[in-house]
């Protein structure tokens, strides 16, 4: 347990291994023998339909769900519990927090001592000094993600499964989230799903759509600039149209 | 503006009053007009004021230990399962008693004094705050409960403290709705425990004056009580909205 932590921490990336998983919602069969490999250090966005098992694929990967076969593991065979951070589409601040005992949250629930120096550097990392003593009533939308995110950092895992994690933002707040992500999750392994193919397409490094029931994943090329990308450079609009004929070919599949 | 909405209030109650009295034509030995029973309550204000303080000690120690019992009882219930299979029922037939038929023998059990004015508040308001909290700790949002194991590592670690932190802060708002229950109806409890035997409090006098015919003073000791139960009410109410500041009251204009 605690080589694997010093192993995040001294920027060893870990590999995020699915091997021959089998996963259902509600008794109906989402994943029979599905296995991916999500790099580590790198970010993987999958995107594909509602209700294809992306948000069930993630919880199961946090151990939120139990799986019905196979094994979500390191490329060394151990298991990732205790190295994850999670980030859902809603904040999930609690209401009765402050800002700065919000990011301390984790802390306090292992029984350490809440370290409120790092909550404000990372609060002050993603621009929200002068808002620690803050409730999350009192932030918009846009802020209280921020302090989901310095939330996230300060669980200081190497790997951080994010769901849909701006989706709920204006499209100019998610813009400015989306740098924010890239720059403070820079060499952590990120699995992160999104119904945003832009998104996709601006953070990740490598790319995948979720098809078919039970389902299996299909790779789509990303463009060639470093992350975040700009939406208007180099080959960013020829992959754009890339991903969407192939999330439109899914659409079709599915009705016909 | 409060307080003009509650001078208007008292006033067009006595006013009401005052016009049935003239109506109905009734001897004052029946039903004493608002100046009578004022009257009465003026000149024998420290003698009722004496069996007033009785009652509210005996009204403000059940709370104390009605509310401590049910918080205690909710938190085993919530954090044992065979606790849940076993304690539950048992709470659920307990209120099948009703609370007035056992007064005779709590009397008997527990003497003329305090102790068994105490216990009857004590356990008509044990229900109210018990369930009412034991709901807020089942009714944590599922998303508040997976980033806590996502941060603790494994859903079975620490659950003490995902209680402590998480479950506990979250009833809050539940708990007030038990609380405001048991203030309102702690008196009731208090009344009823005195007139099934004792030698002081409102309930005593209001059982004395009655069997000599002072209905004036009849009428003051209940209208020292109603003030009396009003009073505790806002108080309990009032503290509870500065003890928990992050439920918005979307209803602002209602009750306060």
């Amino acid at each position: 347990m605690t080589d694997t932590t010093a192993a995040g921490r001294t920027g060893m990336p870990t590999d995020v291994v699915v091997d021959s998983v089998s996963l259902a919602f509600d008794s109906s069969p989402l994943f029979e023998d599905f296995s991916a490999v999500y790099p580590g250090g790198q970010t993987t966005c999958l995107l594909g339909p509602s209700g294809i098992g992306k948000s069930t694929l993630l919880r199961a990967m946090a151990g939120l769900v139990p799986l019905n076969g196979g094994t979500i593991r390191d490329s060394t065979g151990r298991p990732l519990a205790g190295r994850i951070a999670y980030m859902d589409q809603s904040d999930l601040l609690l209401p009765w927090l402050t800002a700065r005992d919000n990011v301390a949250l984790g802390t306090r629930l292992r029984g350490e001592r809440p370290d409120r120096a790092a909550a404000d550097r990372l609060l002050a990392r993603v621009g929200l000094t002068g808002h620690e003593t803050k409730r999350p009533a009192a932030l918009s939308g846009g802020m209280r993600q921020r302090v989901a995110l310095a939330r996230t950092l300060m669980e200081d895992r190497p790997i951080v499964l994010m769901d849909e994690p701006f989706s709920a933002v204006d499209a100019l707040t998610r813009f400015r989230l989306q740098d924010l992500a890239c720059d403070v999750l820079a060499d952590r392994t990120v699995v992160m799903v999104t119904h945003d193919p832009q998104e996709a397409l601006r953070l990740g490094h490598r790319l995948f759509v979720l098809t078919g029931s039970p389902a299996r994943l299909d790779e789509s090329p990303v463009p060639a600039a470093p992350t975040p990308r700009a939406p208007t450079r180099g080959d960013f609009p020829a992959r754009y149209r890339d991903l969407m004929s192939r999330l439109g070919a899914d659409e079709t599949g599915v009705n016909a | 503006m409060k307080v003009v909405r509650a001078v208007v209030t008292i006033l067009g109650l006595l006013v009401l009053w005052q016009a049935v009295v003239w109506v109905s034509g009734a001897p004052p030995y029946l039903l004493p007009g608002p100046v009578e029973t004022l009257s009465v309550l003026v000149a024998r204000a420290g003698f009722i004021a004496g069996h007033a303080g009785v009652t509210l000690a005996e009204i403000l120690m059940g709370l104390a230990l009605g509310t401590t019992l049910g918080v205690s009882s909710a938190i085993v219930i919530a954090l044992f399962r065979p606790a849940r299979r076993w304690l539950l029922p048992i709470l659920v037939t307990s209120q099948a008693i009703p609370v007035f038929a056992i007064a005779p023998l709590l009397v008997l059990w527990l003497g003329y004094g305090m102790a068994s004015k105490v216990g009857m508040a004590t356990l008509i308001i044990f229900f109210p705050v018990a369930s009412s909290f034991l709901d807020g700790l089942r009714r944590t949002d599922p998303r508040w409960i997976d980033l806590a194991h996502t941060m603790t590592g494994d859903p079975k670690a620490r659950p003490l403290a995902v209680l402590l932190h998480v479950r506990m802060p979250a009833a809050m708002p539940a708990l007030a709705s038990g609380l405001r229950v048991a203030a309102a109806v702690a008196p009731i409890g208090a009344v009823v425990g005195e007139w099934v035997g004792s030698g002081a409090g409102l309930g005593y006098l209001m059982l004395q004056a009655n069997a000599r015919v002072q209905i004036d003073l009849m009428f003051a000791a209940l209208i020292t009580l109603a003030a009396l139960a009003v009073a505790l009410y806002f108080t309990v109410d009032f503290v509870l909205r500065k003890a928990i500041p992050w439920q918005p009251d979307t209803l602002p204009h209602t009750d306060s």
